[in-house]
């Protein structure tokens, strides 16, 4: 789960790492009202879900508050990259002097979390990982110990930052270390970190995102999560519990088990569809959450046909038959359905499908040649 | 022959009373696994379908001998109950449960490395050799004895290609589920070598997906094997920044995609077919 740089910022602020003072606000006239408070020049920046915000100008500073007025009310309302900005951060812009690299996240191939420090900062890092590494000074972090002083002192001297950086690098990084773990975090990025005229390290733009399997422990987070979807059927499939990704095609794709969607996915597209989507019912799933995702995928209105892959395990076939049924006696379906099933009770989910107008398929490349050619009409 | 359990396999179950964990109790017993112990703290002098209950896993390693564990415990609790099958000292903890945070599995595995015990898991189907044994959810109905060894990312996805092969008559060693994670307890790179080892296993089929970079790092490894490796990605045509229901299924950075996999195979001469029909020709040929 990703949130708002604003969010990330008060998170951030609360574990003890410098940020900006600032405040957000939803019209120009509040914004108005924020530069008046801060008393001094401002950096008003567009809160959306995209990077390259500042490239598509919706990130501008203003030396008055009138000023700030003004570009607060270009920057509400912007479409940037299909988002609409309806909220913008106003806070006291910083002497930049140097502009630094700052991250944890995991290393999946290493099994631990890495911290990151790049002079080169600012700019997009994956970019510099690309192509020039050796500017990114990287420490692994074994779990059992925690972020040591000495390693931050490696990746500082390592990356090469100005010696004045050093003094309030270590406090700085493992005040960010702590909000990754108590938060717990799968990235926490400060890019830029800036080193002001003054000396000091502040978090001009911070980025964190959240593992999702660890909602549990932070119910104070669940109110960052409404709104914090891309896509509105993604939005709604998320309400209702369900593993849907939407990916903009034609063929909507449902099945058991990740690694069979994203199978059926390659067999569609091969076949010479598009998928509409990805949606996992997941293992064991009864009538009604059957019924739920197909009813999910029909809310797209490019689906012009669908498929099923189910393999039974503790899934159950005759529990699948009886959703899509269901499913499909409770909407006005328009579109064609295949359904492929096998494995637990498939011969009974048959039989109930047996008596509709669902089409039936016994591999998963039969299906998807079926639904492909069903959908062309 | 087959790799990390067989007909001597003493199984304990930790969750044993709960809904999955006694449903697939039963479904182990019914394929004829010895499942010996089960777990659930303040539950000792129970039975469940026959199996005696402790309180703690050291408890019943004590008094059964059990040395595989399989974990049916939620996700709050599962981390817990990994540490506690090693520092019961079993020889492999199977962890089922779906859903359990990074960093606590960054932690788990971390520490679990450095001891006697293996852990397969977490968010993974377990395992199974043909009639011999099988430890967690895989259905038994699909697999049968013969030369191949199977390892994989995904689970119903290795399902559908375990039973492909089954259905034209090749069998297998053992198939072995590492799951879904991104902190996965055992990688290709640590169930690769043991396929090597096995003299049974003649040809071994990995099934990976998009996300993080375990092919490319075993692609390395079958470099050096002396059996044929047949590969599988799932996921080539997943775009990017989009999780595809595993935490580990995505490509992010520039990484982890299906093409780098595919080419990083390739390079060390493992076929990759673009569908999962053509795997059991891909076998059958080899197998000579």
């Amino acid at each position: 789960m990703k949130i708002h740089e604003y969010q990330a910022k008060q998170l951030l602020g609360r574990y003890g790492v410098p940020v900006p003072e600032g405040e957000v606000a939803v019209t120009p006239q509040e914004a108005r009202a924020i530069a008046e408070k801060l008393g001094r020049r401002v950096v008003v920046k567009s809160q959306v879900h995209v990077g390259g915000r500042g490239k598509a100008g919706g990130i501008k500073l203003a030396s008055t508050p009138d000023e700030a007025e003004a570009v607060a009310g270009k920057i509400l309302g912007m479409d940037i990259k299909g988002l609409t900005v309806e909220k913008v951060l106003v806070e006291a812009a910083c002497n930049i002097e140097q502009e630094y690299y700052l991250g944890i996240t995991l290393d999946r191939a290493a099994q631990k979390n890495l911290l990151m420090v790049s002079a080169a900062g600012g700019v997009d890092i994956e970019e510099v990982a690309a192509s020039t590494p050796e500017k990114i000074a990287r420490v692994l972090i074994d779990p059992a110990v925690g972020l040591c002083d000495f390693q931050i002192r490696q990746a500082v001297f390592g990356a090469g930052l100005d010696p004045r950086a050093l003094s309030g690098a270590g406090k700085f990084i493992q005040a960010l270390y702590k909000a990754y773990i108590d938060l717990d975090c799968s990235l926490a990025e400060i890019n830029p970190l800036v080193l002001t005229a003054e000396g000091t390290l502040i978090a001009a733009d911070g980025k964190i995102t959240f593992d999702e399997n660890a909602l549990f422990r932070h119910p104070e987070l669940a109110q960052y999560a409404e709104g914090s979807e891309e896509d509105e059927i993604e939005a709604e499939a998320h309400r209702r519990g369900l593993q849907y990704v939407r990916l903009g095609g034609e063929i909507g794709i449902i099945g058991n088990g990740a690694g069979l969607v994203m199978g059926t996915l390659d067999e569609v597209k091969d076949a010479g569809g598009t998928p509409a989507n990805f949606l996992d019912i997941g293992g064991g799933a009864k009538a009604e959450v059957v019924a739920n995702a197909l009813e999910v995928v029909l809310l797209d209105p490019n689906v012009k046909g669908v498929l099923f892959n189910i393999f039974g395990g503790i899934t159950r076939g005759d529990e699948v038959a009886r959703g899509i049924t269901e499913g499909s006696k409770r909407l006005d379906i328009k579109v064609p359905i295949v359904v492929r099933l096998t494995g637990t009770n498939a011969e009974e989910g048959r039989a109930i499908l047996a008596a509709t107008s669902l089409v039936p398929a016994e591999t998963m490349q039969e299906a998807a040649a079926k639904i492909v050619s069903l959908a062309r009409g | 022959m087959s790799v990390l359990i067989d007909k001597s396999s003493r199984v304990v179950v930790q969750g044993i009373t709960g809904r999955e964990g006694g449903f697939h109790t039963r479904q182990m017993l019914a394929y004829g696994t010895q499942v010996v112990a089960g777990v659930t703290p303040g539950k000792s002098g129970q039975t469940v379908d026959g199996v005696p209950v402790f309180d703690t896993v050291a408890d019943a390693v004590r008094s059964t001998g059990a040395t595989i564990s399989v974990i049916f415990v939620p996700p709050k609790f599962a981390p817990d109950a990994c540490l506690e099958a090693a520092d019961a000292g079993v020889d492999l903890a199977v962890c089922i449960t779906e859903g359990i945070p990074i960093n606590d599995m960054v932690s788990v595995v971390n520490y679990i490395r450095k001891t006697k015990t293996r852990l397969l898991g977490a968010n993974c189907p377990g395992l199974i050799t043909p009639e011999e044994c099988k430890v967690g959810i895989m259905p038994g109905n699909i697999v049968m004895k013969g030369p191949v060894g199977v390892v994989a990312r995904s689970g119903t996805l290795t399902y559908e290609i375990v039973s492909r092969l089954t259905r034209e008559g090749i069998g297998q060693t053992t198939c072995v589920g590492i799951g879904g994670d991104p902190v996965p307890g055992q990688r290709f790179i640590d169930v690769l070598p043991l396929f090597e080892a096995d003299p049974d296993t003649k040809v071994v089929v990995m099934i990976g997906e998009i996300g993080g970079t375990d092919e490319e790092d075993a692609a390395e490894y079958i470099s050096t094997m002396t059996k044929p490796v047949i590969g599988f990605i799932s996921g080539r045509t997943a775009p990017p920044g989009k999780r595809m229901g595993h935490a580990g299924a995505i490509v992010s950075g520039g990484k982890g995609t299906a093409q780098a996999k595919v080419e990083a195979l390739s390079a060390v001469g493992v076929p990759v077919p673009v569908s999962s029909r053509e795997i059991p020709e891909l076998v059958r040929e080899r197998l000579g």
